[in-house]
């Protein structure tokens, strides 16, 4: 299994940092899936991160200006890795003025994931910063369990309302109860709603589109993002 | 005592204290001569820092009342630092800071004029005490590393703020190289990331010290130094020798200088770390092929090896190098009962409420005094510290 990985542009790696910070706000630990064209964090609906799943795809040309990967045999051409979401994330963030970041995997008495950052500096030497991420490879016996999950049929689909309001209204709506009650129609209205003993509150959201192909289902929430060169699908079980 | 600061040098007098508040929870204050001192040792005696402001740093500097002997105390860090707690307000609104002694009073004043005729006046309490005195000289130590503190600002930047230790080491190619040590625990299956930082030799303004050398300490304590020398755009000079022997991190202007000593572990402290990079697999094992085990002149039950030396008069001798106390794997420190005693030499362990554990060995403050020279009268030592001892 090889993996080695090269990124020079301010832009894409500034773009991949944020990417593996959402990550890392997301969930705790999650596989990287690393294919000859793509690269995949994933989260599986397992008990330990609440029901909650997660599939995040690059193509990874569109990042990196080295890409060479060998899988675990030329049928598997994959390497299943799972790490901890918060080291790359923070590996990644040192690397602010960097020159060139470069990525692989390595095997120092443990696999890692080392991330090595040449730093511009204002003297002529380098500086160089280098992260080794420790990883447990995924057997090939479990890949089957972090497949992409397929999008289940849906009730309604709905455009959401501008994020940054809605994230200021959930985020007030999470001192006052654990649960959202999230209502959607046909007809392009959304209400996000809260209720507890003493209190009901209700944020109506109006003339939002709806797209053609289905995304939400009775029992499964699932958030697709698209943004540029990435997508991330999240899905959250509902109670009721 | 009597001493008056002046304009900026109030935020840099506060940025001093906060610096010393990464250390220790009581300050000690001296004037003396050649300035006011302002010292404080960790719980466990393995980090020592000290500020010397001289006489020009303030306005109006009086060690003594004419004819009084001067006076020094120790404070609770947590009081003296209230006052300067906030830096931002400090330089906005404070114009002059007088901090007096003796007197009528039985407390330390310090008071604060502000602007608009605002005047705040802090009283702390305080105890008698003897002079806290690490001996310690750089000039001792072989090697030396010197950098602007924005360098090292910029070095240290890429370690979680959390993160105790770390190694400074030269690699090959004359690279100063910084890497976060772990503890290996033996069980545990979730490892750490480590991170190296490696910087050329040219972002140094002096590097005397061999490649494979390599030293582990606390850059947690460290930090403190650190920001206090950006801040006042400083230099930050390294005097290191072998591991187990401590480091002297040192800032100096002509108005002031600073000492900030930590222990460093030593080589039966060391697990063989995993060589990480190539030029580190280089730097691991010189590093066990020059150590020479010292052994302590004091080593057998001598108390006051682990001790400070508080010193009742001046030493006319000046500072003196401290006989190492880095023991070989042989020998095991004795379990001296006394309240220095460093209850995690005998062991490794943890223990409910003392700071995280820690392998360093209160290694410098040695005795400067060798028994023929005790000095009379009561050893203060265990008399007077035994309430700050938690």
């Amino acid at each position: 299994m090889k993996f080695r990985a090269k990124i020079v542009d301010a832009a894409c790696l500034n773009h991949f940092t944020r990417v593996s910070a959402t990550i890392a706000k997301l969930a705790k630990t999650c596989t990287l899936r690393i294919s000859p064209q793509k690269l995949n964090f994933i989260v599986s609906d397992k008990a330990a991160s609440g029901g909650v799943s997660m599939w995040c795809e690059l193509e990874q040309e569109n990042f990196f200006s080295e890409f060479q990967m060998e899988g675990v045999s030329a049928e598997n051409n994959a390497i299943y890795l799972e790490l901890l979401s918060e080291n790359l994330s923070r590996a990644l963030k040192t690397a602010q003025n960097a020159r060139a970041l470069k990525i692989k995997l390595t095997n120092k008495h443990f696999p890692c994931l080392t991330v090595s950052i040449e730093l511009l500096s204002v003297s002529s030497s380098s500086r160089i910063v280098t992260h080794d991420i420790p990883v447990k490879v995924i057997p090939r016996k479990l890949w089957k369990d972090l497949q992409e999950p397929t999008v289940p049929v849906s009730d309604v689909s709905i455009y959401l309302p501008v994020l940054k309001t809605m994230k200021s209204i959930v985020e007030k709506m999470k001192n006052i109860s654990n649960h959202l009650i999230i209502e959607a129609n046909l007809s392009g209205e959304l209400n996000l709603k809260i209720e507890t003993e003493l209190v009901c509150v209700t944020t109506h959201f109006k003339d939002l589109g709806n797209p053609q192909s289905d995304i939400v289902r009775n029992k499964i929430i699932h958030f697709d993002l698209l943004h540029e060169d990435v997508s991330l699908q999240y899905f959250i079980p509902a109670f009721s | 005592m009597r001493c008056l600061v002046t304009g900026g040098n109030v935020k840099v007098l506060g940025k001093a204290v906060h610096s010393l508040s990464r250390i220790g929870d009581e300050l000690y204050l001296e004037p003396l001569e050649d300035g006011l001192s302002l010292r404080t040792v960790n719980s466990s005696r393995s980090a020592y820092a000290c500020f010397l402001f001289a006489p020009l740093f303030f306005q109006q500097y009086q060690a003594a009342g004419p004819g009084q002997e001067a006076l020094r105390c120790k404070i609770l860090m947590k009081s003296f630092l209230a006052v300067f707690r906030s830096l931002a307000a400090v330089e906005r609104s404070v114009e002059k800071c007088c901090i007096s002694l003796g007197g009528r009073s039985s407390r330390l004043v310090v008071q604060l004029h502000c602007r608009y005729g605002v005047r705040k006046t802090h009283n702390l309490s305080f105890q008698d005490c003897e002079s806290l005195q690490a001996v310690f000289d750089p000039a001792l130590c072989s090697n030396v590393l010197r950098a602007p503190a924005r360098v090292l600002g910029e070095a240290v930047l890429p370690f979680p703020p959390a993160l105790a230790e770390v190694t400074l080491g030269i690699g090959c190619g004359r690279r100063v190289i910084l890497r976060s040590y772990q503890e290996e625990e033996a069980d545990s299956t979730v490892k750490a990331m480590v991170t190296e930082m490696s910087l050329g030799e040219e972002d140094f303004q002096q590097l005397q010290a061999q490649e494979g050398v390599a030293i582990t300490f606390c850059l947690r304590e460290l930090r403190g130094l650190l920001s206090f020398a950006e801040s006042a755009n400083l230099s930050l000079s390294v005097h290191f020798d072998v591991p187990g022997r401590p480091a002297i991190f040192a800032v100096k202007d002509s108005l002031l200088d600073g000492h900030f000593v930590l222990a460093t572990l030593s080589e039966s402290d060391l697990h063989s770390p995993a060589p990480r990079s190539p030029e580190l697999r280089r730097l691991v094992p010189p590093l066990q092929a020059h150590s020479t085990p010292h052994l302590d002149d004091f080593a057998n039950d001598d108390i006051d090896s682990y001790m400070i030396a508080m010193e009742t008069t001046v030493d006319s001798e000046g500072s003196r190098a401290v006989p190492s106390t880095s023991l070989s794997p042989g020998l095991r420190p004795p379990c001296s009962p006394g309240p220095y005693s460093e209850d995690n030499e005998a062991e490794a362990s943890t223990q409910p409420g003392t700071p995280p554990p820690k392998k360093f060995r209160s290694l410098f403050f040695g005795s400067i005094l060798a028994p023929a020279h005790s000095p009379p009268g009561p050893s203060p030592v265990l008399a007077e510290d035994s309430e700050g001892e938690g």
